[in-house]
């Protein structure tokens, strides 16, 4: 899923300091699963800010909604039939979901509600960790099942490096060394020899480096 | 071959190479390189200048690499991916030998976290093993890897380091086999204070046959004190320094603790040079260059032959 | 009626501030007595959250407090409750009431839960 974190609260007042009347716009996907963008969290969001408006002496009007998906159109559009009634939309899906309401109400401002975070796992509860980056050449058949790309804090394609001691990464110590799971991993799957390989240099084209990324399915369309 | 590496030549004439290094100032001044140089010139076949080691902007290698080469020294430039793409890498690579540098490290490179520039973006397009590869190809083949001929190939003895000290110990000498394979002609090691845990480790390339492939340059770090050795132990990742070596110098009070740092690296020194696998010594004395001779000549490795 | 203080969300506990609420105070069962295991866990915890909020956004954090306590502790009950309203006629009115009363002359009737 996409994760994401909240925005420090005195950020958000900021951000909505001009306005009198907003949307605070929610979405049923990821965000609702990793807590931070869901109908539970449009609540207390606006409940939030309407109280530290409020008691500042300048009320804000505020509607709550949540949309199934910020990042599909059948369901952004159903906000437009009201959404020009707000002065603008504090959004809390993720920066993709921000941005396709951005591109579908253009005379309305929109207001990142939180910081987008990465494509990862629940590994227990309240805790979140990335696992993929979305490079668009995966390889993860010859790594055992772990990117190196996401996992080493190098991205090396033949770690690990000097700074991993007893399965930790020099960069933190919450921080497994991915290249250590890599070879456990495969030691496990008895395909050490994978390891032994000279890869070559990774094409980052398919990834962001080659521009904004667009997939187009004919056979769909 | 007239321009080859002074540091190919000792090693291919069956001598104990020696080499150090040299960290290039936090700052434009070229004449804190010329004066640390003065302590190298003529106690090394070659010597490292670093690239921005540890993350910390300094003076860039290649810089440091020609003024030291003014000076007579043969230059070895420290390469490392965190801060270059390959296309600055192979540009850099042919401006390196273009100048006249003739020894190469490739290396991963500190992670920028550990710098003065935290939120530094970093690179890591590809990493030291295929740095390795890319400058073997462009050296041996004369094309880049896109495949175009080079007006020029490199010339270069590369290099790469190791460290036999750093977990998971079981693919150290695995990942020595993939940099030779990918074209190192000699690695540097870590510094070394664990003789034991080396030797098994230089045993272990024997087993794979990499000691005739790969000249094998022991790195060593002379101590200061005893609260060197904790600090380093504590703090570098992967450094291994047991509790006798730092009982030793331990040992001894504060004022002797130096001489003492001295005494057992030309010791370690002696010991290393007369093991099998062992091509040569990197003797590492950060910011304590001026010990240089001492050392290197207490080991009985002065002077450095001339090899014409 | 909340068959649990589990069943509270942060949600309920900001609307009872925006009801006009001068505190909240939530009262559980004791903690490891819950009759679904962990609802009176999992309150405190929002309840945390919310005092968390109200003190960023200057409502002032005292304003909530969690207790527990078992059915038969009657007089234990009243005892909270008194300590608990002493505590909120102390720091007065809620910001919010504050902010009420002096742009529209309304005073929230509305009494701490």
């Amino acid at each position: 899923m996409i994760t994401g974190t909240p925005k420090p609260i005195g950020e958000i007042l900021e951000m909505v300091e001009p306005y009198d009347k907003i949307i605070v716009a929610g979405c049923h996907g990821c965000v609702t699963v990793c807590r931070v963008g869901g109908e539970k969290e449009v609540q207390v969001l606006a409940s939030t800010i309407r109280l530290a408006r409020e008691a500042g002496g300048r009320k804000i009007e505020i509607k709550e909604v949540s949309l199934e998906r910020q990042c599909d159109p059948e369901y952004v559009e159903l906000m437009r039939p009201y959404v020009e009634d707000y002065q603008a939309v504090l959004s809390i899906a993720c920066g993709a979901g921000i941005q396709f309401l951005a591109e579908k109400f253009t005379v309305t401002p929109l207001l990142p509600g939180i910081n987008t975070g990465f494509l990862g796992v629940t590994e227990r509860q309240g805790e979140w960790a990335e696992r993929c980056q979305g490079c668009g050449d995966c390889v993860l058949h010859l790594t055992g099942g772990i990117c190196p790309v996401t996992r080493c804090a190098k991205s090396l394609f033949h770690g690990p490096c000097g700074g991993s001691v007893q399965g930790v990464c020099e960069v933190d110590k919450d921080i497994k060394c991915g290249w250590q799971l890599i070879i456990d991993r495969l030691k496990a799957l008895d395909q050490m020899d994978n390891y032994g390989k000279l890869k070559p240099y990774k094409g980052w084209s398919s990834a962001r480096d080659g521009g904004p990324r667009r997939i187009l399915r004919e056979d769909m369309i | 071959m007239k321009s080859e590496s002074n540091l190919k030549r000792v090693l291919d004439a069956g001598h104990i190479s020696v080499t150090a290094e040299c960290g290039p100032p936090r700052g434009a001044d070229p004449e804190i390189v010329r004066k640390k140089a003065a302590f190298v010139a003529g106690n090394v076949d070659a010597c490292n200048v670093t690239d921005n080691q540890t993350a910390v902007v300094r003076m860039s290698s290649l810089a440091g690499c020609m003024l030291i080469k003014e000076l007579g020294i043969d230059p070895l430039i420290q390469m490392v991916v965190r801060d270059r793409n390959r296309i600055a890498l192979q540009s850099d690579l042919l401006g390196a030998s273009a100048l006249g540098v003739r020894n190469l490290l490739c290396l991963s490179g500190d992670h920028q976290k550990f710098g003065d520039d935290p939120q530094a973006k970093n690179v890591f397009d590809i990493d030291s093993m295929q740095l390795i590869h890319m400058a073997k190809t462009m050296r041996d083949e004369g094309v880049f890897p896109s495949g175009d001929k080079l007006d020029g190939a490199l010339q270069f003895y590369i290099g790469c380091a190791v460290n036999p000290f750093a977990d998971p110990y079981e693919i150290r000498v695995p990942r020595l086999k993939l940099k030779v394979e990918a074209g190192a002609d000699f690695v540097q090691t870590q510094c070394i204070y664990n003789m034991e845990k080396f030797k098994t480790y230089i045993e272990d390339a024997k087993k794979e046959g990499l000691l005739d492939k790969v000249k094998i340059l022991a790195g060593v770090t002379p101590l200061k004190s005893a609260g060197m050795a904790k600090f380093m132990r504590r703090m570098v990742a992967g450094m291994d320094i047991p509790d006798e070596v730092v009982k030793r110098i331990g040992d001894e009070p504060k004022e002797k603790q130096a001489a003492k740092g001295i005494e057992m690296c030309i010791e370690q020194i002696q010991e290393l040079k007369e093991m099998e696998g062992i091509a040569g010594i990197h003797v590492m004395a950060i910011e304590w260059e001026e010990k240089l001779e001492e050392i290197i000549g207490g080991a009985g490795l002065l002077p450095r032959p001339v090899i014409e | 009626m909340l068959p649990c203080t589990g069943r509270i969300d942060e949600a309920l506990l900001l609307k009872a501030f925006e009801n006009g609420a001068d505190g909240v105070m939530v009262v559980g069962c004791l903690e490891g007595d819950c009759h679904y295991v962990n609802g009176n866990i999992r309150a405190r915890a929002r309840v945390e959250r919310v005092y968390g909020i109200l003190e960023t956004i200057n409502i002032g954090p005292d304003r909530i407090r969690m207790y527990n306590l078992s059915a038969g502790e009657g007089s234990k009950f009243a005892a909270y409750a008194n300590e608990f309203v002493e505590q909120i006629l102390e720091l007065g009115p809620s910001p919010i009431n504050v902010a009420r009363t002096s742009t529209d002359g309304i005073t929230s009737q509305e009494e701490a839960a």
